[in-house]
């Protein structure tokens, strides 16, 4: 089928999903025919319960996982086509505070894509040091320093740095504040709006928090029990009849109620 | 006592030589074998059963036992030291195999997922995150190998490959006390020696959490 003309990727997809489909080896399906498309520059939300599928589907674009139905296009390649390791040197992955390197300092932690790809020792310093000035760590204080010596705040800006050491023109971030606490989590938020508007990276983030895909998204991409329900801007979604997308606004209202005293 | 050691100082001394060689070698066998061995029981479960089993099966056999059938064995059987080194490796394998097997396994998935996705290759996820993580857990296996092999090596003077065991084999057979003391209190001191330095070793390199 590889000769048949495939359709043409809109001009500036950057991820696409074509009919994906994911089945475990006993065939039980966790994934049933997605399809989206993610534009450079776009910070789309996998929004979705807990076993919903969403990070198997963003495993999908890094190839931690491979799709078993469909295919994935990575700037207009299919995965399969992708060497795994040149991938995902090409793609930040960011996940919950516990995925930075216990025995390393924050510099290694954040050096070590760079290291391994051989750039100069003086250009690694420098991005590292630039790098951690991005998220807001004072690098003089920070640098020297091992992972359980931070907050879960500062560790999930460690991870951050992290992804983004060999410049990924794409970020995938799994719950990336999940474990954090309210406050925290909101600042973080805030000022990865901000870092996001200077980078303009394409970033795909997995989401049960209704807020923080309405705060975050350019686009909210619906998940319910491995089915895409439907992809909408931040406004639609709000106005959405769809009864999950509903459900999700409903319980957004039921707060604001209870703050206007209802 | 004193005086039975201060004359046999150098005989004694000797001994000591011997058998430290003999559990160095032996050692270095182990591991150079067993840490190879523990990464493919953690990576390939399915070669997991095969290889802990011969490694128990050989932990089983009674030590003398194990010289006498090693003894008809062409190469091995022509020299008391290459004989005795193999059978102490035998012998020093399950605690290194195991314990770097389980070090490897219990690196935290969320760890190992994210030095794949951010694509470093299996080999260097094996040196550069899960070896390094599991230093300790295997330096703890190390450390029991040394402990025990230092024991099991004073019987290789059975074989005649000489060490602290000579002094124990001559003092059975003459019932001299003294003698038996003379191997046994050195191998003692000799195995508590290894256990302290691997200990602080093990302390030492233990990933900070």
């Amino acid at each position: 089928m590889s000769d048949w003309p495939a359709a043409q990727p809109a001009a500036d997809s950057v991820i696409e999903f074509r009919n994906v489909g994911y089945r475990l080896p006993g065939g039980e399906p966790l994934l049933n025919d997605i399809s989206l498309t993610v534009r450079a520059g776009e910070t789309l939300v996998l929004l979705g319960r807990s076993g919903a599928g969403k990070t198997t589907a963003l495993k999908m674009i890094n190839r931690l996982a491979d799709p078993t139905d469909g295919e994935v296009l990575i700037e207009g390649r299919k995965t399969l086509d992708w060497d795994p390791i040149t991938l995902r040197r090409r793609i930040g992955y960011i996940i919950q505070e516990t995925g930075l390197f216990p025995h390393y300092t924050v510099e290694k932690n954040i050096s070590l894509v760079p290291r391994v790809e051989h750039w100069p020792e003086m250009q690694i310093r420098t991005r590292v040091h630039d790098l951690l000035a991005l998220v807001g760590l004072e690098p003089a204080v920070f640098l020297r320093r091992y992972p359980h010596e931070l907050s879960g705040g500062q560790r999930q800006r460690v991870g951050v740095a992290r992804a983004l050491a060999a410049n990924p023109s794409i970020l995938l971030m799994d719950e990336p504040f999940g474990a954090l606490d309210p406050l925290t989590r909101a600042e973080l938020r805030e000022q990865f709006q901000v870092l996001q508007q200077q980078l303009g990276k394409t970033v795909v983030i997995v989401t049960h928090d209704t807020g923080e895909a309405l705060l975050l998204g350019t686009r909210i991409a619906l998940m319910e029990a491995g089915q895409l329900k439907g992809s909408y801007s931040p406004r639609e979604f709000l106005h959405s009849k769809e009864p999950v997308a509903a459900a999700y606004s409903a319980q957004l209202n039921a707060l604001e109620k209870f703050e206007r005293g209802e | 006592m004193a005086q039975f050691f201060a004359q046999h100082q150098s005989e004694i001394f000797q001994a000591i030589l011997e058998h430290v060689w003999l559990v160095g070698a032996t050692m270095v066998l182990a591991v150079a074998i067993g840490v190879p061995l523990g990464i493919v029981v953690a990576r390939k479960p399915w070669l997991s059963k095969p290889i802990l089993g011969g490694a128990n099966i050989a932990e089983t056999i009674p030590s003398l036992a194990l010289f006498g059938f090693l003894l008809p064995v062409p190469w091995l059987g022509a020299r008391a030291d290459r004989l005795t080194i193999t059978a102490l490796t035998l012998y020093a394998l399950l605690p290194i195999i195991r314990n770097t097997a389980a070090g490897i396994t219990s690196v935290d998935p969320a760890v190992r997922e994210a030095a794949r996705g951010m694509g470093l290759t299996a080999r260097q996820i094996l040196f550069q995150v899960e070896l390094p993580l599991s230093v300790s857990t295997i330096l703890a296996g190390i450390r029991v190998a040394t402990v025990l092999t230092i024991g099991i090596a004073t019987i290789a003077a059975a074989v005649g490959a000489g060490g602290l065991g000579e002094f124990i084999f001559r003092g059975l057979a003459m019932v001299n006390n003294q003698l038996i003391l003379a191997g046994a209190i050195p191998a003692a001191l000799l195995a508590l020696g290894a256990d302290f330095v691997l200990g602080l070793m093990e302390r030492f390199l233990r990933p900070a959490r």
